[in-house]
């Protein structure tokens, strides 16, 4: 809705309690409100600002916003900014709330609500997931869809194709040389790790022997399937740092369909 | 905390307690000093494939003995980004994504997700339409508590209620069938309407199951409720306080078991819940028997919908009278050329929705299930996002088994009713 969205108060619907409110106390913090689908309240908050945002709007008991019902992004494309939206509803009020804070695609990050919710726990791991935003603060934030190897980036990104970012060939050779005992070990219970990010063109193992044609084909063997994984994580260390514009890079990877 | 909820009456059968737990370890000499039987704790796996769990679940437990230290849960095995393959399709080709996520309550997710698009495109169906979604979404209601109540008594290990249960979930099968062809994947609901008229005939067979199912639920009752190895197995176990359970994010009837009467129907109403007459049973220890109680009187609950809602079925158009979403009659097709070209390219194109987006919280079988759709003008979605309830409340389940009995966690995870389909969409 970046383009086109309504700025209101003149929208001819009631205003509503706490977009007033929040405005009033927090005034810069809140950048635009906007009213959706006849009766939906939306609220875009400053990023940095969202938890403390928040925290008011659960436990002042003019507002209540007990019940975090949810917490999702959306990727617009074409590099704009990711939106993470809370959804939240009052139980005591029975009013509904949407507040939004835009993270520009340099800067993914933002403090996790969990400390305010349980709730936002498997929520924002999937939000990790799958748009690759960090949580700050938050007790566990690891992979919890996709497969905690997964190196193809984070799946719901508009920059992501449908079918993968690796070849149909290349997946299928890294999904054999899955170790099972790998996914048994007491290491599961290492919550709280630094969360994996993905920055794929540069995970160099994976794309490069997805494009070479003479390893593109059959499984390989288990060691030295590791041994290459192992260097790809490494690759993807090493490479972190640099590269800052990550997104405007187009698909090098082969789909043979 | 309000009027309109009713305290349900938890009968309990007090000479079991609450706590109805083994307390002496192991019988030894008193005069010797106990050995310290402590080691390392334990670490098993329960899943992917394995029966209690549900589906492709994997829970990772450490034990002290008997006891869950820590509770692990891993999912997305039966992950098939539904969301990111929505992005790709138009607005009506969405509508079969929807009912393979939750298979077990197919016609609400149907309609829950069209009910998200025409709030969003400002579209208002007709009045048979909603009441014949009403219908839909409370015989699936009853549908996906049946499957709960069959694989909730095996596992606490009663058979027989299973038995019943399947029994009567095949005459909503034939209903299913008998009305959209298909016995699961139901894909009932169109944008502006439903993909049909109801047949003829159908909603006396929708009466006949309103009118005989509390028989069988009856029944049940009488094997289960007040059956003393099936309370002392439930009661006390999973406990969760209601202010635990919303910070939690707890939804449906799960909240509802912890006393707290959050119901999508009566405090977000929508296609006219709040004109019916029912009541939100509530439980009031949030532990494994009241979801039990709660699912129960909410079978019944939804009987006495069926019947109100057929009572006020009006006649009429069930389609929007809408060119932008409902596509023209056959006849007008054949006959003149503009709704040819209009038949043409609402097919090949798809519906059109203006810019703007939607969340439409309904109440599933499961829990609040609210339906996200965000539209840049386009016949397909930027977004379409699924709040998932059974994923939600299985983000819980550390918390209610830890400290408890391994053999808990079956019953635990029995009691909250999830469906891994929806849970790993």
């Amino acid at each position: 809705m970046s383009g086109d969205a309504r700025e209101t108060g003149a929208v001819g619907d009631v205003a509503h309690p706490s977009v007033v409110a929040v405005q009033e106390r927090f005034g810069d913090a809140v950048l635009r409100q906007e009213v959706v689908a006849g009766d939906e309240h939306i609220v875009y908050v400053d990023p940095p600002r969202v938890l403390e945002i928040l925290k008011w709007l659960k436990e002042d008991l003019d507002h209540l916003y007990d019940y975090l019902s949810d917490v999702t992004a959306v990727d617009y494309g074409g590099g704009r900014p990711i939106q993470v939206v809370y959804q939240l509803f009052s139980i005591t009020h029975r009013r509904a709330l949407r507040v939004k804070a835009e993270l520009p695609l340099s800067g993914l990050e933002i403090d996790s609500v969990v400390p305010l919710w349980d709730a936002a726990n498997w929520l924002e791991r999937e939000v990790y997931d799958m748009f690759g935003v960090v949580f700050r603060g938050h007790p566990d934030l690891r992979r919890i869809l996709m497969p905690e190897r997964y190196a193809e980036g984070h799946p719901l990104r508009k920059d992501f194709p449908l079918r993968g970012r690796f070849s149909r060939a290349e997946q299928t050779r890294r999904a054999l040389s899955q170790e099972p005992e790998d996914y048994y070990i007491p290491e599961e219970f290492d919550t709280g790790r630094e969360p994996q990010i993905v920055h794929w063109q540069e995970s160099g193992g994976g794309v490069e022997s997805a494009t070479d044609p003479r390893r593109g084909g059959g499984p390989v063997g288990g060691e030295e399937s590791r041994a290459e994984r192992a260097g790809d994580t490494r690759g993807n260390e090493d490479a972190r740092e640099d590269e800052p514009d990550r997104h405007d890079v187009p698909r090098q990877t082969d789909q043979d369909r | 905390m309000s009027k309109r909820t009713v305290e349900y009456e938890v009968s309990r059968t007090p000479e079991l307690g609450m706590d109805f737990r083994p307390r002496s370890g192991p019988v030894l000499p008193t005069e010797l000093e106990e050995p310290d039987f402590r080691s390392e704790n334990m670490l098993i796996n329960i899943g992917p494939q394995h029966p209690a769990t549900h589906g492709v679940l994997r829970l990772v437990l450490e034990l002290d003995g008997e006891t869950v230290v820590r509770c692990i849960p891993h999912i997305g095995y039966l992950h098939s980004s539904f969301e990111k393959l929505g992005e790709y399709r138009d607005w009506n080709q969405i509508v079969p994504l929807t009912d393979r996520m939750d298979y077990l309550a197919p016609l609400i997710y149907n309609c829950a997700f069209v009910m998200a698009v025409e709030k969003m495109m400002g579209v208002e169906v007709t009045e048979r339409c909603k009441v014949v979604r009403v219908i839909c979404m409370e015989l699936d209601r009853i549908f996906s508590h049946l499957l709960w109540l069959g694989t909730w008594a095996i596992d606490v290990g009663a058979f027989t209620p299973f038995l019943y249960a399947f029994q009567e979930r095949e005459r909503v099968y034939q209903l299913h069938d008998q009305y959209v062809g298909a016995r699961i994947t139901t894909s009932a609901t169109r944008v502006g309407g439903m993909l049909a008229d109801l047949p003829e005939g159908w909603t006396d067979g929708v009466r006949e199951f309103a009118n005989t199912l509390p028989r069988t639920l009856d029944e049940v009752d009488t094997l289960l409720t007040n059956n003393g190895i099936h309370a002392g197995r439930t009661q006390g176990v999973g406990v969760i306080s209601g202010e635990d359970a919303i910070n939690s994010g707890f939804s449906g009837p799960n909240l509802r078991a912890s006393g707290v009467p959050y119901d999508v129907r009566k405090d977000r109403p929508y296609y006219d819940y709040e004109t019916y007459d029912f009541e939100v049973p509530i439980g009031e220890h949030g532990d494994c028997y009241d979801r039990y109680l709660v699912r129960m009187e909410e079978m019944r609950q939804s009987c006495h919908l069926l019947h109100q809602a057929l009572d006020r079925l009006p006649e009429g158009p069930i389609n929007v009278d809408d060119p932008r979403v409902v596509l023209p009659s056959k006849t007008d097709c054949m006959n003149d050329m503009e709704s040819m070209i209009h038949h043409f390219k609402l097919v090949m194109e798809g519906v059109k929705s203006p810019p703007g987006e939607s969340y439409f919280p309904v109440e599933g079988s499961k829990g609040e299930l609210g339906m996200y759709v965000v539209s840049d003008g386009g016949s397909k979605p930027v977004r379409w996002r699924v709040r998932p309830p059974s994923f939600v409340n299985l983000s819980v389940i550390p918390k209610l088994v830890e400290g408890g009995l391994l053999a808990d966690v079956i019953v635990v995870n029995a009691s909250l009713d999830i469906v891994l389909g929806e849970i790993d969409r």
